[in-house]
C-alpha cells in the first residue's frame, strides 16, 4: 500500500491538509498500539506496523516537497517503501547561477580559512538572502504551479511532469545546502551542532 | 485485563499513581503514612537494603553506601558521567558497557538500585489494592535515548513488573493536565525535575495529544544546582574556617560525610528560597558550626546560568514545531525545579504567557502516567498519545559519517529499511553501527549498538541483498529485524548493545535477592490475611442484616465487637493479630451461621418467613 492509498486519496499534490489531519488521528485511534494492549502478540506486531506505516505516510504527505518527491519515485517505480529520506535527485546548480556560484564558493572557502572581513561577510549575507529568496521561488513553483499541472494532468503528459520535478527538485536541493553552508559561516553554531538537512 | 499502575521513577522523589475506577481521575497512592513522594534513595546497611526515608536518613551517616540520584547514571557509560563522579559520595566504575556502583561491600547497577525504589512502590501499590500488581507504566525524560530506556525498562523487569509502556514525562504530564480539559491548542511542557530537563511542544485537539517536537537536557537539573550552591559553600567554610580546619586537619572536600551535609544544606536553601527572601543555614561540624544566611539574590546570581541552559532547548523546540508550534497558547510547568521564582521568571519572558502550574508539579507526571496505564488497559478510549522519538537514529557510514534514518521528532511508532551488502567476495558476516543523535560524526553520537549480521551465503561482493528494518516502537526503543532478499531468509543478527545488561545478567538480577524476597513473602501474606478479613467481613455483615432478630442481644453485641475489631486491625501491617481478630470474628458468629443454616433449609422445606419458623 503507498502512501497516498493509506489515506485513501487519489495520487494527486492538492491535498486539503486539515482534511489529512483528521484523517490521520482517525487512523491513529484505529492502529495505534496503545488500543491493541491487550490483544495476542501477532495482532500486537500487526498495530505496530500498520501504526508505522501511518506516521511515515502522514508526515510524507503533508509536507509539500516530501510529498512531491515521493511521488517522483512512486512514478519511477522505485522502493517506495519506508526507505531513508534519501533525495531522490541529486543537487544540480541551476545553469543560469553557475558562474556567481563560483565565486560563492570561492568566498566560502576563504571564510573557512581563516574568517571573514566585515564587508566579505556583508556580501556573504546578501548573497545568502538572494539565493534564499531563489530556493522560496523554486518551492513556489513545485507546489504551486507545477503540481497543479500535475492534478490537471492526462497520461502522456506525466512522465514529461516529473522530469521538470526532478529539474527543479534537483536545483532546490543544491541551493538549500548553499544558503544552509553559507548560513553555518556566516552564524557558526556555539556548540559545533550541525543541523540534518531535512525537508 | 489486569491493573496497570502508573510510576514516575524521578531523580529525588519517586510516586505511583492510578485512575479510579469509579471518579475516572488519577490518584495519587500515599505509604501506610500518608507520605506520597518516595525519596529515589536506596542504603545499603549490613541489616539489608533501605529505601525512602529510612535511606534518606542515612544519606550522612552511610554517604558511601546510600545512593541517590541513580537516575543520572541509568543507561549511562563511564566517559558521561566521569565529570559529576567525583561529587558523588559513593564509588562508581564501568566493566563491560555497565556502570557498577560499590555499596554495601557489593556491586549494584543503576537499573538495580532503581529496581529497589520501583519495588516498593509495587509493594505500596499491592498493599492498596490487596491484589498482586504485575504492570506497570514508567515515565522518563522525554530526551531519554534508547539506552536510558531500556535500562529502565530492565529495572522494571528485576522489580518483577511488566513494564507495558515507557512514557515521556512532560507528555504524561500533558495528559494529566488535558484531562480536566484544562488544554487545548498548543502547549509547552516545561518539565525541570531533579536530575532532568525537558520541553515538549503538543498539539491537544479533539483528545488526540500530539507532540511535535521535543529536547532537552537528561543532565541538568535541581541536582546541579544544589551543587554550584554546595561548591560555593564549601569555599566559604574554608574561607571563614580556615584556622579550625588547619588545627583538625581536615580537607572538606575529601570528606563525604561533610559534603553531603553541604549539599543537603545547600538543597534545604534552595527550597526555602523560593518562599522567602533570605535565610540562615547551619551547619554542624565536629569542631565547629557553620552558619550564614544566604538570599534569593546569591541564590539567583549561582544557578542562573543553568536555568539559561534550559532556554536553547526551547528554542530548539519551537522551531522544530514547525508552522504549528509557532503560536503557543499554554505553557505548563512541571517538576520540583519549576518552583524556583527565577525558573518562572525566564519561562514566562520566553513564551510570553504566564506558565500554568494548578496540578502539583511534583505528581502531575506520575498521574499522567496513571491516564496512559488506564488507557492501555482499556478504560479510556477517546484520548489518544502521539509521541516522537527525541533524536535522530542512523548508522555509521564510510568515513564515519552519520546517515540519518529517522530523524527527531519523527512520530513513533516508525520505522525505516535499509539496504546492505558485502564489499569483498565470500564475505559472510556484515557490520553496523547504530548511533542515535544530532550530530555528522559517528564518534560525537550516542552510540547504541553494534550489530553483526551473520549467515550470509558466500557470493561476489556486492551480490547479496540485505535488508535492515528498524523500528521504533511507542515507548521510543529499537528493534531491528534483518532479512537476505535473495534467499528470503531472516538473517541472523546478533546485538551488542554499547551501554546496558545483557539479558541473561537481568535474569540473573530477577532471581537475586536484591528487592528483598523475604519481604515479598511477608507482603503476599499481610495481603492474604487482608483479603481473609475482607471475606470475613463480608460474611458477617450480611448474616447480621438477615438474622440480627435470630440470636439474642448479648450474642449480637459479641459480633459486633469482634467485627469491629477485625475492621481497625485490617489496616495494620500484622498479619498475627489481623489472623487471630478474623478468627476470633468466626467463631463468635459460629451461633449466628448455625441459626441461618437452619433457616435456610427450613424455608427451603417450606419457605417460610424467619419469624413464623420462630414461633413454630
Amino acid at each position: 500500500m503507498n502512501y497516498f492509498e493509506v489515506f485513501g486519496l487519489p495520487r494527486k499534490l492538492g491535498i486539503d491538509v486539515d482534511a489529512l489531519q483528521a484523517r490521520f488521528y482517525d487512523l491513529s485511534r484505529q492502529h495505534h498500539p496503545d488500543f491493541h494492549q491487550a490483544a495476542p502478540p501477532e495482532e500486537q506486531a500487526r498495530a505496530l506496523e500498520a501504526s508505522a506505516l501511518v506516521n511515515r505516510a502522514y508526515r510524507t504527505l503533508r509536507d509539500p516537497i516530501a510529498r512531491i518527491e515521493y511521488l517522483v519515485r512512486l512514478e519511477e517505480g522505485r522502493d517506495t517503501r519506508d526507505r531513508k529520506e534519501d533525495a531522490v535527485v541529486k543537487p544540480k546548480a541551476p545553469p543560469e547561477l553557475l558562474e556567481e556560484m563560483f565565486e560563492i564558493q570561492e568566498a566560502l572557502q576563504e571564510a573557512k580559512m581563516g574568517g571573514l572581513t566585515a564587508e566579505g561577510s556583508e556580501r556573504l549575507e546578501a548573497e545568502r538572502n538572494r539565493l534564499a529568496a531563489r530556493r522560496d521561488e523554486e518551492e513556489q513553483r513545485l507546489h504551486g504551479a507545477l503540481s497543479r499541472r500535475w492534478d490537471e494532468s492526462s497520461a502522456e503528459e506525466r512522465p514529461r511532469i516529473v522530469a521538470e520535478f526532478k529539474e527543479s527538485l534537483a536545483t532546490r536541493a543544491y541551493l538549500r545546502t548553499v544558503v544552509d553552508d553559507l548560513t553555518n559561516a556566516l552564524e557558526p553554531s556555539q556548540d559545533g551542532h550541525v543541523a540534518h538537512h531535512r525537508h | 485485563m489486569s491493573r496497570i499502575i502508573g510510576i514516575d521513577l524521578g531523580t529525588t522523589n519517586s510516586l505511583v499513581a492510578y485512575v479510579d475506577e469509579r471518579t475516572r481521575l488519577p490518584q495519587v497512592i500515599p505509604d501506610r503514612q500518608g507520605r506520597v513522594l518516595l525519596p529515589s534513595v536506596v542504603s545499603f546497611t549490613p541489616d539489608g537494603i533501605l529505601v525512602g526515608e529510612d535511606a534518606k536518613r542515612q544519606l550522612v551517616r552511610r554517604s558511601r553506601d546510600t545512593i541517590y540520584s541513580v537516575k543520572r547514571l541509568m543507561g549511562r557509560g563511564y566517559e558521561d558521567v566521569k565529570g559529576e563522579l567525583r561529587y558523588l559520595p559513593f564509588a562508581v566504575r564501568q566493566t563491560e558497557g555497565v556502570l557498577k556502583i560499590r555499596a554495601g561491600g557489593r556491586d549494584v547497577t543503576p537499573p538495580e538500585v532503581s529496581a529497589v525504589v520501583l519495588k516498593s512502590l509495587k509493594d505500596r501499590a499491592e498493599a492498596h489494592f490487596n491484589e498482586p500488581i504485575e504492570k506497570a507504566v514508567i515515565t522518563v525524560p522525554a530526551y531519554f535515548n534508547d539506552s536510558q530506556r531500556q535500562a529502565t525498562k530492565d529495572a522494571g523487569r528485576i522489580a518483577g513488573l511488566d513494564v507495558v509502556r515507557i512514557v515521556n514525562e512532560p507528555t504524561a504530564a500533558s495528559l494529566a493536565y488535558g484531562l480536566d480539559r484544562l488544554t487545548r491548542g498548543v502547549i509547552a511542557v516545561y518539565d525541570l525535575g531533579g536530575g532532568t530537563f525537558d520541553i515538549s511542544i503538543l498539539r491537544v485537539k479533539d483528545g488526540v495529544f500530539e507532540v511535535l517536537a521535543t529536547n532537552g537536557d537528561t543532565h541538568l537539573g535541581g541536582d546541579d544546582f544544589d551543587r554550584v550552591v554546595m561548591l560555593w559553600l564549601l569555599e566559604d567554610v574554608q574561607a571563614r574556617h580556615h584556622a579550625e580546619l588547619e588545627r583538625a586537619c581536615v580537607n572538606l572536600a575529601e570528606d563525604t560525610e561533610a559534603m553531603q551535609e553541604l549539599r543537603l544544606a545547600a538543597e534545604a536553601a534552595k527550597i526555602r528560597l523560593s518562599s522567602v527572601e533570605r535565610t540562615t543555614l547551619t551547619v554542624p561540624f565536629a569542631d565547629f558550626t557553620y552558619r550564614r544566611e544566604i538570599t534569593r539574590q546569591d541564590m539567583e546570581r549561582l544557578i542562573r546560568p543553568l536555568v539559561e541552559k534550559t532556554l536553547g532547548p526551547c528554542r530548539q523546540a519551537l522551531k522544530d514545531a514547525g508552522p504549528g508550534g509557532g503560536e503557543i497558547d499554554e505553557v505548563v510547568l512541571v517538576g520540583g525545579s519549576t518552583r524556583i521564582p527565577l525558573v518562572r521568571r525566564r519561562v514566562a519572558e520566553l513564551f510570553g504567557k504566564t506558565p500554568h502550574s494548578q496540578l502539583n508539579p511534583d505528581e502531575v507526571v506520575a498521574l499522567g502516567a496513571a491516564v496512559q496505564a488506564h488507557i492501555l488497559a482499556g478504560g479510556i478510549t477517546d484520548m489518544l498519545l502521539l509521541d516522537v522519538t527525541p533524536l535522530s537514529l542512523g548508522i555509521e557510514t564510510l568515513g564515519g559519517i552519520v546517515s540519518v534514518l529517522i530523524p527527531r521528532n519523527t512520530t513513533i511508532p516508525t520505522s525505516a529499511r535499509e539496504m546492505f551488502t558485502t564489499s569483498v567476495d565470500g564475505q559472510t558476516v556484515v557490520d553496523m553501527h547504530v548511533v542515535q543523535g544530532e550530530r555528522e560524526l559517528a564518534k560525537d553520537c550516542r552510540s547504541l549498538a553494534r550489530f553483526e549480521l551473520r549467515g550470509i551465503d558466500a557470493m561476489a561482493a556486492g551480490m547479496p541483498k540485505i535488508e535492515v528494518t528498524f523500528l521504533i516502537d511507542a515507548n521510543g526503543i529499537l528493534i531491528v529485524n534483518a532479512k537476505e532478499l535473495r534467499t528470503g531468509k531472516a538473517a541472523s543478527i546478533e546485538v551488542k548493545p554499547t551501554y546496558g545488561l545483557a539479558e541473561a545478567d537481568i535474569e540473573r538480577m530477577v532471581e537475586d535477592s536484591f528487592t528483598y524476597a523475604e519481604a515479598d513473602v511477608e507482603t503476599r501474606l499481610l495481603i492474604e490475611a487482608r483479603n481473609e478479613a475482607d471475606t470475613v467481613i463480608t460474611h458477617v455483615e450480611r448474616a447480621l442484616r438477615q438474622g440480627a432478630s435470630l440470636v439474642t442481644s448479648e450474642d449480637r453485641e459479641r459480633i459486633e465487637a469482634a467485627l469491629g475489631d477485625v475492621r481497625r486491625v485490617r489496616e495494620t501491617e500484622d498479619r498475627h493479630v489481623i489472623i487471630e481478630k478474623t478468627t476470633a470474628l468466626n467463631r463468635a458468629t459460629e451461633h449466628l451461621a448455625e441459626v441461618l443454616m437452619d433457616v435456610a433449609l427450613k424455608g427451603a422445606l417450606g419457605s417460610k418467613r424467619a419469624d413464623e419458623i420462630m414461633e413454630s
